[in-house]
């Protein structure tokens, strides 16, 4: 074991929190896209995602996909955090890296939300993402970083392209299969409420990435650098084809799209971050904007209300960021972990190819059953007419964007409103 | 001539303005209004602030047509807006002394007429 190393464990301090972030931040990016009477709930959507999935990771998640059993699944051994202690994992405080692990679920997890938002009933989305961490999540990261079979099939995922955004993506289609359009989808103009809190929330998602990405390095060395590098890189040259794409098609450069574009660049640079080099993250983050930047537009003309287009973005940048790893390795930056066919070895491709296979089906297959396992012991979806008042007030009682006229204190509990208006109108 | 003045529930006014394209209902005017009908109590917390809105978000809409189109201007209203739950608004129907075209300056039935469409 080698000793704990005071700069490692900075950088995954600091890591650790940014990853954090990224879960708000996915919340003002998906919660600008909505409607204003659904704001709140997609931003809680993300906001709850912080406490059940974070608690659930801390209690089962770690040592399902942490724990040492098999190839398939991690062992109970870490349970209720036993056994996490202050002890090397590498070169860091094991307890640390649970914690930085534990941001990563809690983001998948919130992923998620996109494809079910302004319609699925609370309660039962919050069933469905705590279980989801433990059953889908944990068993998937197991295999790839846990000291499962994919990563001894030698899978290059640096930080999470199959696990984080082709599993969520995955389990997002599947949610919104099953949980069915919005009542208003391909009927009526569905429009953004604040397009500024999307780009805010790409903003921050950018930023959090680069503890996302460099963190992955577990440590604070030059893989952590060429992450950072990387991960700077390619959404640079996403938002560029992507402006270019917007500004060809119809003359504009729409701000949703810039935004989309940022995390269409991260997802697909994430796989591959500490892998390949510099200026082929640019020429990776460049040609990811393509077949995202369409399956969008194709994707809207479909009857799959997957709303904010998490396959779009997260499934279609996910392969294609893992596939293109599989191109673009090259071991004179990777410290030897491996060649992509680019550099002649054409079999690290189909072992890509493997690993995003496998995750869609096993994310897939899961997250079917647990959903219709769901289903079976609740109503997952907000009746027409809650949906048509929007689920802020009708999931949570408040309102994103409520103005004090008309609302009278209720106070002490007390149901009759002391003031005398709802009377004295209804006598007249 | 007659006024139709119609308030509704805002997410049903996509529903009624189809249904009043349908009707070949063309020109009418609406507005963002917030008013108090016999609905059920809307209640909302905010940290230890419990309130009881009196007020609901609900649309106007306004809609000058001639005598005869009143009818079928009133049900495409009650089609697109009926939920069957309190709250679902009124049509108040009203007479109107005079409508000018500005841009014509025609009068009446002729100003409410459509372009395109012959006055009958």
């Amino acid at each position: 074991m080698p000793p704990i190393s005071a700069a490692d464990t900075a950088w995954l301090l600091v890591a650790t929190a940014l990853v954090l972030m990224m879960t708000p931040a996915l919340g003002f990016f998906y919660g600008g896209m909505v409607r204003a009477k659904n704001a709140l709930n997609t931003l809680m959507m993300s906001f709850s995602a912080l406490g059940f999935v974070g608690l659930a990771w801390a209690l089962f998640g770690y040592s399902v996909a942490f724990g040492h059993a098999s190839p398939w699944c991690g062992g109970g051994q870490y349970f209720f955090l036993r056994g996490v202690g202050l002890e090397a994992h590498g070169t860091i405080p094991h307890v640390l890296f649970f914690a930085y692990q534990g941001t990563f679920a809690i983001v998948t997890a919130a992923l998620i939300s996109g494809s079910i938002v302004e319609r699925m009933r609370f309660g039962p989305y919050i069933a469905f993402i705590t279980l989801w961490s433990v059953v889908v999540y944990a068993p998937i990261a197991h295999w790839v970083w846990g000291g499962g079979w994919l990563g001894k099939l030698g899978a290059l995922d640096f930080a999470g392209g199959t696990v984080v955004h082709i599993n969520a993506a995955s389990a997002a289609v599947v949610c919104a299969v099953v949980v069915g359009a919005r009542k208003d989808y391909a009927r009526q103009a569905i429009l953004p409420q604040n397009v500024p809190f999307t780009l805010l929330g790409a903003g921050l998602l950018w930023l959090g990435w680069f503890g996302f990405n460099a963190g992955s390095a577990l440590g604070a060395n030059q893989s952590a650098a060429l992450a950072f590098v990387n991960t700077m890189l390619a959404p640079i040259a996403t938002l560029v084809v992507w402006t270019l794409l917007d500004l060809t098609r119809t003359r504009k450069a729409t701000a949703i799209g810039a935004a989309t574009a940022i995390v269409v660049g991260l997802v697909a640079i994430t796989p591959a971050a500490g892998f390949i080099s510099p200026i082929f993250s640019i020429v990776l983050g460049a040609i990811a904007a393509v077949p995202s930047y369409f399956a969008l537009l194709y994707r809207a003309r479909t009857a799959l209300d997957d709303s904010l287009d998490v396959m779009a973005a997260h499934g279609v940048g996910g392969i294609v960021g893992a596939l293109l790893t599989g191109v673009f390795a090259q071991k004179a930056w990777n410290g030897g972990a491996g060649n992509g066919a680019l550099f002649g070895d054409f079999r690290q491709l189909g072992v890509q190819a493997v690993a995003i296979l496998v995750t869609i089906l096993y994310s897939a297959g899961a997250t079917f059953v647990l959903v219709k396992l769901l289903s079976l012991v609740a109503s997952l979806r907000a009746e027409v007419r809650e949906e048509g008042l929007g689920l802020d007030f009708t999931q949570h009682g408040e309102e994103a964007y409520s103005h004090g006229e008309g609302a009278i204190l209720l106070l002490d509990g007390r149901t009759e409103s002391p003031a005398p208006a709802q009377t004295t109108l209804k006598e007249a | 001539m007659k006024l139709v003045v119609a308030v509704i529930r805002p997410e049903r006014l996509q529903n009624v303005l189809e249904s009043l394209f349908r009707a070949r209902v063309a020109g009418l005017t609406i507005s963002r209004v917030q008013g108090h009908g016999g609905e059920t109590e809307r209640v909302e917390t905010y940290r230890g602030t419990t309130v009881k809105m009196e007020l609901t978000d609900k649309v106007r809409l306004e809609i000058g047509v001639s005598d005869h189109f009143v009818e079928p201007t009133v049900n495409a209203i009650i089609d697109g807006a009926r939920t069957g739950e309190v709250g679902d608004g009124k049509i108040f129907v009203l007479p109107v002394e005079n409508v000018y075209r500005i841009r014509t300056g025609e009068l009446d039935r002729a100003a409410v007429t459509p372009v395109g469409v012959q006055p009958d």
